[in-house]
């Protein structure tokens, strides 16, 4: 796969060390001259001087051909504005966008630019999970991939509390990922037995929220 | 008219102070509040006494842009000193709000053609320079 990422931050360059080191060739772009100095020692030709929301800079680093562009600037409108080329101009149609500012999110949205990878938003969700401040919360919704993620906890009354995974038999389209207890997490195997005030996650075919939810809070408590 | 000027550094408020002029209803954001000085500049009244608007903001914060009046904006221009929050901001006034009046100013040539062709109207000084230069070198044969 030929990937191209703009800007060499930590993010942008340690993915680029993960995706050579997986057999891709990689092109990362940086705009500011010292710090492109610093990585290019590293990755030789592998990365490349130049402002990467420039179109000659792109086509320079052959993003006609490119299978994937990352834009990981700490500027978000650099970061939409490289996908907005990559997916319109250039007809690369995947392209992964970092969100510095959560509350520009829906700027990219607006631009259609997706996915989006955010980590103050990744540490609000850990924020969340440490805090569970509704009996449900919906981690991930992977819209493209028709899948979601929710958590819950496990009430004392419910089905689920002191059953094995397999004794609850979830419905079709639904899987227990993972069990949290006592500030743990693994991830359970058929045996393993759920206990009241554990945290699951589910990976679940939308839609599939409502039925899942009776088997660890038969009331709903904590909505 | 009501008219949205993002940025008003040289270009950005001396088209305010002639859209003043010129008897429409301007109202300007810019993130920094010194660039108020430049809208009073060489001006009788100060630039509310003349019924212009101020807001202090980052062109990409929704609550800055509807301060500004964004929601009732017949004309949005984007001027900041950078192109690609004008390029980021237009996107988000014609599309979010609808204005279909945008004009933004794009140094980058490349790019201002670009986003031409997609509908965007866009000024490129950088091209505009490049033309004139030009002529004259013809003019000299």
């Amino acid at each position: 796969m030929y990937v191209i990422i703009v800007g060499a931050g930590k993010v942008g360059w340690n993915l680029a060390r993960e995706l050579i080191e997986k057999g891709n060739e990689v092109t990362l772009i940086e705009g500011d001259r010292g710090r492109y100095l610093v990585v290019e020692e590293e990755l030789e030709h592998a990365a490349q001087y130049g402002d990467g929301t420039e179109l000659w800079v792109l086509e320079r680093a052959g993003i006609q051909r490119a299978d994937l562009v990352i834009a990981v600037t700490g500027d978000d409108e650099d970061n939409m504005l490289v996908c907005q080329v990559a997916k319109e101009k250039y007809l690369c149609d995947r392209t992964i966008a970092r969100v510095n500012n959560p509350r520009n999110l829906q700027h990219f949205k607006l631009l259609g630019i997706q996915p989006v990878v955010s980590a103050t938003d990744l540490i609000l969700r850990l924020i969340e999970h440490e805090v569970p401040r509704y009996g449900l919360v919906h981690l991930l919704a992977l819209e493209e991939e028709r899948l979601e993620i929710i958590e819950l906890e496990v009430s004392e009354d419910s089905a689920a509390a002191g059953k094995s995974v397999a004794q609850v038999q979830l419905p079709d389209g639904s899987l227990i990922i993972s069990v949290l207890r006592d500030g743990r997490g693994f991830v359970p195997n058929t045996e393993t037995v759920i206990e009241a005030g554990d945290q699951v996650l589910l990976v679940l075919d939308p839609g599939l929220e409502e039925s899942i939810t009776p088997y660890f809070q038969p009331d709903g408590r904590g909505e | 008219m009501f008219v949205l000027i993002v940025g008003a550094g040289r270009v950005g408020s001396a088209v305010a102070k002639s859209a003043m002029a010129a008897g429409h209803e301007v109202s300007v954001l810019d993130e920094d509040p010194l660039s108020h000085e430049r809208l009073d500049q060489g001006q009788q009244e100060s630039w509310e006494d003349m019924g212009g608007m101020f807001a202090v903001g980052t062109a990409l914060e929704t609550d800055a842009l509807t301060a500004a009046g964004i929601e009732r904006a017949d004309m949005f221009i984007a001027s900041t000193d950078g192109d690609n929050t004008n390029l980021t901001v237009a996107q988000i006034a014609q599309r979010r709000f609808g204005i279909s009046r945008v004009v933004v100013r794009v140094m980058d040539p490349a790019r201002a053609n670009w986003y031409r062709e997609q509908g965007l109207q866009t000024i490129s000084p950088t091209e505009q320079a490049i033309e004139m230069f030009q002529a004259v070198l013809e003019e000299a044969g």
